[in-house]
């Protein structure tokens, strides 16, 4: 049927996991920062820093979710049963650290417990996302339409690699959101954590950049064959223009534009795994038109999201706006 | 040892509705209380009302915090879970699903913020139009939801391809024979129980071992409430019955206990259904009056279970017994209703201990009547999964059962913790009540204002709250 229906799903998809990947992100870089200091207003600051915005930061991993079970049935099949057990080992660490935002506080004075909730359950669902992304990128084995593997298929050197290459993403996010939104000791903490963050995502992204290829024959021949070469090589070094130019923002002392360096990081490392992998949801046996749903029901969908998602967009605009601006330290949104 | 995984993926799943259903029934109703003590607020001019919703939007976020997160695991859950019915009925029930987190999701998140951290900051339309954005929007998921739901009870507006259920007409799917049922009859359901915490919390107020609070209009409002929802649910649950009757008689046999078609159906007042020799052992049974309540007519008689095969029985007694507790809990709220109504009535509402005594206490009643509800709903689909096209053991995801066994451990673990702590915090929260300013800030508390939670943890440990425009305490009414 129509060809374009599930390309733009897929797009549509690809903008929620993108925004997901970025707005949690941070918040979850907040929870992986939190052993990296010990004081306890330093640790408030960085949480009331993200309250008013994680749980609709973390909405859009329900509309990544959702949107694939809605556009993609096959693909949401095979994936969720194939990364069984880092799927729900990341829902429990979004668990106990969601629940932190407001445990912690009703806890106080007895909130170390919810300390490390936070910590921790930020650290798990960041890494399983990574070993979740590194899966999928290393391939699903599927077999009538079916996940056919294991339930420890996704569990390889590279997948716990990519774990920790997005720990350390995330990380870096909220460092540099930090920078951004606060002053004092915890921007000057935020400051001191995110060159060796930044420095790490880099060599992260090289590695992974180098490691696929090498690994994968379908993603060499899609970066190093010819004409595809001649439009992607700056890829790569737009990555380099940024990394280099976020650490020349975060050495002078800028407040905002190391976060958007961080983004765009973000958003160049994401363009490069589309680019290995479009058009497979499931690589490397299932593309958009394999597993996208009925025609009638990606447009029932497509419909209301045109309304939708510019309303949403708007929304989230909003509350950014309204909350707007550097937090002074220690102050809260009272 | 052989580890069933339909079983299991049962089990998981059920531990971890169950568990969420608690949460958005409560935020349910309570967004709609908040918004209505803010536009009373707004209209009379009067602090209480605003001190009343303060109050109620600390265990507000304590409470939604724990829906969001236990939300987002389900809607992962039908992949990890059960990925063969996701693929059966994505095309239709999954656009269902994405409706409800574009229109009701964000609402929700993005209002919430200002809602919780908008007191001191912007201008009270503001975060009075978000209370009530706030509960649209819970409102608004439950109707999808309910709609997702309905459409797996009975099927409608589909067609059947290459194994895949397809839709054909999304009003008939959306909009589907037992939808408006469900949904009136859970959504009434949600205000009924949050009107009884309000009520039990108002109790406790009153009770000499107690500070006074804020109290008065709160109880009223709760008793009102109660005595108005409780027997409307009598209604809606008596039109669900019926309308399930048609396409559903095995669950409305099990409800009852009917075993033998030709007979009038009996009511069932107690009885231990036995599925072995197909009938009720030890019953003590009213002639008639089933018959009468499922057809509304003397001698009426519905089909039993003698009607359904083996294969095909849902567990009679779960779900026998859980609709005896779901009624037996409904019809005792609306005994209080009455009472409370009666007393209020006489101007005795604030003063009558035997009432406010067990009221105190009746908090987690509606919870309870809930989840039996959808224990009889659920389970008295069995062993349907989407009823008449999917069965619930042809679902589940190919994933060995030990995968879901010790997932099953860790969410029982987790959840275990995150229950206990979240109604311990939230029971210091109501301790400390909507009470009055304290003294200055001991020395090494810090004293600024922080989050919505942090001020409730002042209140809950007896310490005070920060500088600028607290609310308005005092004025103890009692």
């Amino acid at each position: 049927m129509e060809w374009y229906l599930p390309v733009i799903w897929a797009g549509l998809i690809g903008t929620a996991v993108a925004m997901y990947v970025i707005l949690d992100g941070f918040d979850l870089g907040i929870g992986i920062l939190f052993p990296f200091t010990r004081k306890e207003a330093e640790r408030d600051t960085m949480m009331n820093s993200v309250a008013p915005f994680w749980d609709g930061n973390e909405t859009w991993l329900v509309l990544g979710g959702g949107g694939l079970w809605v556009a993609f049935p096959t693909a949401y099949a095979v994936i969720m049963p194939a990364f069984y057990l880092p799927v729900i080992g990341m829902l429990l660490g979004l668990v106990l650290r969601g629940v932190s935002f407001e445990f912690r506080w009703v806890a106080k004075p007895g909130h170390r417990l919810w300390d490390v909730a936070f910590a921790g359950g930020s650290i798990v669902a960041a890494f399983l996302q990574g070993t979740i992304l590194g899966g999928l990128l290393q391939g699903v084995a599927v077999e009538n339409r079916q996940y056919a593997g294991g339930p420890l298929d996704w569990l390889t050197p590279f997948s716990l690699f990519v774990g920790l290459a997005v720990v350390a993403g995330y990380a870096l996010l909220g460092a540099t959101w930090l920078v951004m939104r606060t002053s004092g000791p915890t921007a000057d903490f935020a400051r001191r954590a995110a060159s060796p963050l930044l420095v790490a995502v880099l060599a992260a992204m090289a590695v992974v950049s180098l490691w696929t290829p090498v690994a994968v024959e379908r993603i060499a021949e899609r970066w190093f064959g010819t004409p595809n070469i001649y439009f992607l090589w700056p890829v790569p070094l737009l990555a380099a223009l940024t990394g280099f130019a976020t650490w020349h923002w975060l050495r002078s002392g800028r407040h905002g534009l190391p976060f958007a360096g961080a983004i765009v990081l973000f958003l160049l490392g994401y363009a490069g795994l589309v680019i290995s992998n479009v058009p497979y949801l499931v690589p490397p046996t299932l593309t958009f038109w394999d597993t996208a749903a009925a025609p009638a029901s990606q447009v029932f969908f497509l419909v209301g999201t045109v309304f939708l998602l510019p309303l949403v967009l708007g929304y989230t605009a909003f509350v950014y706006w309204v909350f707007r601006g550097k937090m002074a330290e220690g102050e809260g949104y009272h | 040892m052989e580890l069933d995984p339909v079983l299991l993926a049962r089990i998981q799943f059920a531990f971890t509705i169950s568990f969420h259903i608690i949460f958005p029934a409560f935020t349910i109703g309570l967004s709609a209380f908040i918004a209505v003590l803010m536009l009373l607020w707004r209209w009379s001019g009067q602090e209480k009302f605003r001190t009343l919703a303060r109050f109620w939007t600390k265990i507000f976020a304590v409470s939604f915090a724990m829906g969001v997160v236990s939300g987002i695991v389900l809607s992962y859950q039908f992949g990890t879970n059960w990925s063969r019915f996701s693929e059966f009925s994505g095309n239709v029930i999954g656009p269902l699903i994405g409706y409800e987190v574009l229109t009701a999701f964000y609402l929700e998140a993005t209002f919430l913020g200002i809602m919780l951290f908008g007191w001191n900051r912007f201008p009270a339309w503001l975060v009075t139009l978000s209370t009530v954005l706030v509960a649209i929007g819970t409102a608004i998921s439950a109707f999808w939801i309910l709609s997702a739901n309905s459409w797996m009870q009975t099927p409608a507006g589909y067609e059947i391809k290459d194994g895949v259920a397809h839709p054909l007409d999304w009003m008939a799917i959306v909009f589907n024979p037992s939808f408006p049922y469900r949904f009136a009859h859970m959504v009434n359901a949600a205000y009924l129980t949050t009107a009884v915490v309000v009520l039990a919390v108002g109790a406790r107020y009153r009770l000499p071992s107690r500070p006074p609070g804020e109290n008065r209009p709160q109880l009223r409002m709760a008793v009102g409430m109660i005595a108005t929802s409780a027997p409307a649910q009598l209604f809606i649950g008596d039109a669900h019955g019926l309308n399930t009757r048609e396409p559903q008689p095995a669950k409305v046999a099990a409800m009852e206990g009917h075993w033998d078609s030709d007979e009038p159906g009996a009511l069932v007042l107690f009885g231990i259904p036995d599925e072995a020799s197909r009938s009720n052992r030890l019953e003590l049974a009213v002639p008639n009056l089933g018959g009468l309540i499922l057809t509304h007519e003397w001698g009426g008689k519905y089909p039993g279970l003698d009607t359904v095969p083996d294969d095909e029985l849902p567990p009679v007694a779960n779900v026998f017994f859980a609709f005896r507790i779901m009624v037996g809990i409904g019809l005792a709220l609306i005994a209080v209703g009455l009472a409370g109504l009666l007393l209020w009535w006489r101007g005795k509402l604030f003063e009558a201990r035997w009432f406010l005594l067990p009221a105190s206490w009746a908090w987690p009643l509606g919870f309870v009547a809930i989840i039996a509800g959808w224990f009889v709903t659920e389970q008295g689909r069995q062993p349907w999964l989407v009823y008449g096209l999917l069965k619930t053991m042809d679902g589940i995801s190919p994933v060995p059962g030990a995968s879901v066994a010790g997932t099953l451990a860790l969410f029982v673990f987790v959840y275990g913790i995150v229950f206990a702590m979240g109604i311990y915090y939230i029971n210091r929260l109501i301790n400390a009540g909507p009470k009055g300013e304290a003294a200055a800030a001991p020395a090494g508390v810090p004293s600024r204002p922080l989050s919505a939670a942090e001020e409730a943890a002042r209140e809950a440990t007896g310490r005070p709250r920060g500088e600028g425009p607290g609310p308005s305490f005092g004025k103890p009414e009692g």
